[in-house]
């Protein structure tokens, strides 16, 4: 974006230099953009473009027994129908509540691990930031699978620890607890990769910065909510951005933890996973769409109005 | 820098909040590790040693039976498992691969080409990275099943091609990373547009190229909605539905169905093949993450 604007500018006194005989050129030059641009074109078009249309096509018809089996043209009657849909209203405040809990406390945590790290330049303080990283390495299936063993009563060690203290462990699979122990999991998985890009973006920082706030008696608390922070805001964009978006399309990690906690998560637990059940259990492919096409515009309008509400810090203007 | 810090706050305080830093290090080091360590133990029990172990749940047990479990893994179901395996590796190299080669030409285009549209065209592609591929799979499923496509390896090896994050890095990266003198001194040298990208952009673009790979190699290893849609027979499925499927038999079935070691074996040895990629390639990613942060 600045990028972009930098190179209007620029743009003026290159070509009135060599206006003359470079039109031609431009133009042959033109289509090379294309050419390269091609390939990605195609797979944007078949595999983003069209099923989007093609999932608003379906949304906007119905096919059932109640229609004998032929496709017909509803309007918006799915539309009504899922606005007004207990099970996806449930649904995406759940994600809604996921996003509030879940986002701030990777971010946190992330930027947290990675202040402490910035500081820090020994040997334990390299290992740990491996270490920390290593679960974005890992599938979140594996992930939410690990730790449905770890919950378990059955399996896990919690049974053994809480032993310890004379208590008996609470059933992290029940009803009550399942909310905080998916939070978990996604936490676990995510926060070395959102740490590990905040690092690189504090790492980018002129430390001269820190050496003249220093004189000027800012102790490192100081620091870093003034000054590294602030500098590194661009990159936290992108992260809460990334973290909200994948937060409302939560379907992994309650879809594996089904298996062991069929009581607490049922399938309408999140849009994803009803849109999901409606079309593969169901067979309601055009109400599946509606599902996912909706889910898609709230994704779409929540990170754009995200986007722009923050666009003074990110510099995307 | 030292000497400035002590200026303001003794040795001492220094001291102790380097030791508190590196107590919330370990601290944070061992909540990310204990969940695998009890994976890396729990692989080397019995199918009952899981649930009554001498060791408990996060030792080992006096009977280590890790070889018999990696033998059993060649075995059991005429070693489905490799195949899985040998799936995830099709699939992740295919789809990062081509997914990177597309972005890499696609982000070079958009950055150093001046063509009517290319505005809108990025703005459709900054747009189109806030459209959640989640919402595409269930519409992709049934145009694929119109072509007769769906329980092929083309059905997620194809939608796999897609990363408009991908696209959007390389084109951030290529914008300061390829200067436009350049590229005009290797035309007026006579150096035609084919040549300019793979011998002048190509080296150039190399630490985009590898993040973005890393990126969609790991996406595309990872993804489950995808695979768990389209595909059906149990010889197509990546590891991660595979081994998904022997839980969800496991949880509901009895006696032989109860695969609880093939299930910890399985995932241990299935996550090793990105963990040392991940340690080998430290030095491209560790810097390469960042490259999306907008400027």
């Amino acid at each position: 974006m600045t990028s972009t604007t930098t190179e209007r500018v620029a743009a003026p006194a290159r070509t009135r230099r060599r206006r003359a005989g470079q039109s031609l050129l431009d133009t042959k030059r033109q289509w090379w953009g294309w050419l390269f641009l091609a390939p990605f074109t195609v797979v944007f078009v078949l595999f983003l473009l069209v099923p989007l249309g093609y999932a608003f096509w379906l949304s906007l018809h119905t096919q059932g027994i109640a229609t004998g089996g032929e496709s017909v043209f509803t309007g918006v009657a799915n539309y009504v129908r899922v606005f007004t849909d207990a099970d996806f209203l449930s649904g995406m405040a759940r994600v809604g509540r996921f996003v509030l809990v879940m986002v701030p406390l990777q971010i946190g945590l992330a930027v947290a691990i990675a202040l402490v790290l910035d500081t820090l330049a020994t040997r334990l303080s390299q290992a740990s930031r491996l270490l920390v990283f290593v679960p974005y390495a890992i599938p979140a299936v594996i992930g939410a699978l690990m730790w449905g063993f770890l919950y378990s009563p059955r399996f896990g060690p919690a049974s053994d620890l809480f032993g310890v203290f004379g208590l008996d462990a609470p059933d992290f699979l029940s009803r009550d607890l399942i909310f905080g122990s998916l939070v978990n999991i996604v936490t676990w998985q995510w926060v070395g990769y959102y740490m590990i890009i905040v690092y690189a973006a504090l790492r980018a920082i002129d430390p001269s910065i820190y050496e003249a706030a220093k004189l000027d008696g800012a102790g490192n608390r100081a620091i870093a909510f003034r000054i590294k922070i602030p500098m590194i805001a661009s990159s936290m964009v992108m992260i809460v951005v990334f973290a909200l978006i994948g937060t409302l399309q939560f379907f992994t990690e309650p879809t594996v933890l089904r298996s062991v906690a069929q009581g607490a998560i049922p399938t309408t637990y999140t849009p994803n996973m009803y849109a999901y059940s409606m079309a593969f259990s169901y067979s309601q492919f055009n109400y599946a769409s509606t599902i996912a096409f909706a889910l898609g515009i709230l994704v779409f309008i929540g990170s754009y109005v995200f986007l722009y509400a923050t666009r003074k810090q990110s510099g995307l203007k | 820098m030292t000497t400035v810090t002590t200026q303001h706050t003794s040795p001492r305080r220094t001291g102790q909040r380097r030791l508190g830093s590196h107590l919330f290090l370990i601290l944070a080091a061992l909540y990310f590790v204990v969940p695998l360590w009890w994976l890396v133990v729990g692989s080397t029990k019995t199918n009952s040693g899981l649930f009554v172990g001498s060791g408990g749940a996060l030792w080992f047990n006096d009977e280590f039976a890790l070889w018999d479990n990696v033998k059993q893994l060649f075995t059991y179901q005429g070693g489905i498992y490799w195949t899985w395996m040998r799936n995830s590796f099709v699939y992740a190299i295919v789809g990062g691969v081509g997914s990177t080669t597309l972005a890499v030409l696609a982000g070079y285009a958009l950055a150093k080409y001046r063509f009517r549209g290319r505005n809108l065209y990025f703005s459709m592609l900054l747009g189109s990275v806030m459209v959640p591929l989640t919402a595409l799979t269930i519409p992709t499923f049934v145009l694929l099943s119109q072509l007769g496509m769906i329980n092929t390896m083309w059905a997620v090896v194809l939608p796999s091609l897609l990363s408009p994050i991908g696209v959007y890095l390389v084109r951030v990266y290529a914008v300061d990373a390829i200067p436009d003198e350049m590229l005009d001194a290797a035309r007026v040298d006579g150096a035609g547009e084919l040549r300019l990208f793979f011998r002048v952009a190509l080296p150039l673009l190399r630490p985009a190229f590898v993040t973005v790979l890393l990126l969609t190699t790991v996406a595309t290893w990872n993804n489950f909605f995808l695979p768990l849609a389209v595909l059906r027979d149990p010889q197509l499925l990546p590891v991660t539905v595979g081994i998904n499927q022997w839980q969800t038999l496991s949880n509901a079935g009895a006696g032989g169905e109860q695969v609880w070691n093939l299930i910890t074996t399985g995932a241990l040895v299935s996550i090793l093949p990105l963990i040392v990629a991940f340690l080998a390639l430290q030095k491209y990613w560790q810097g390469g993450l960042s490259l999306g942060s907008i400027k």
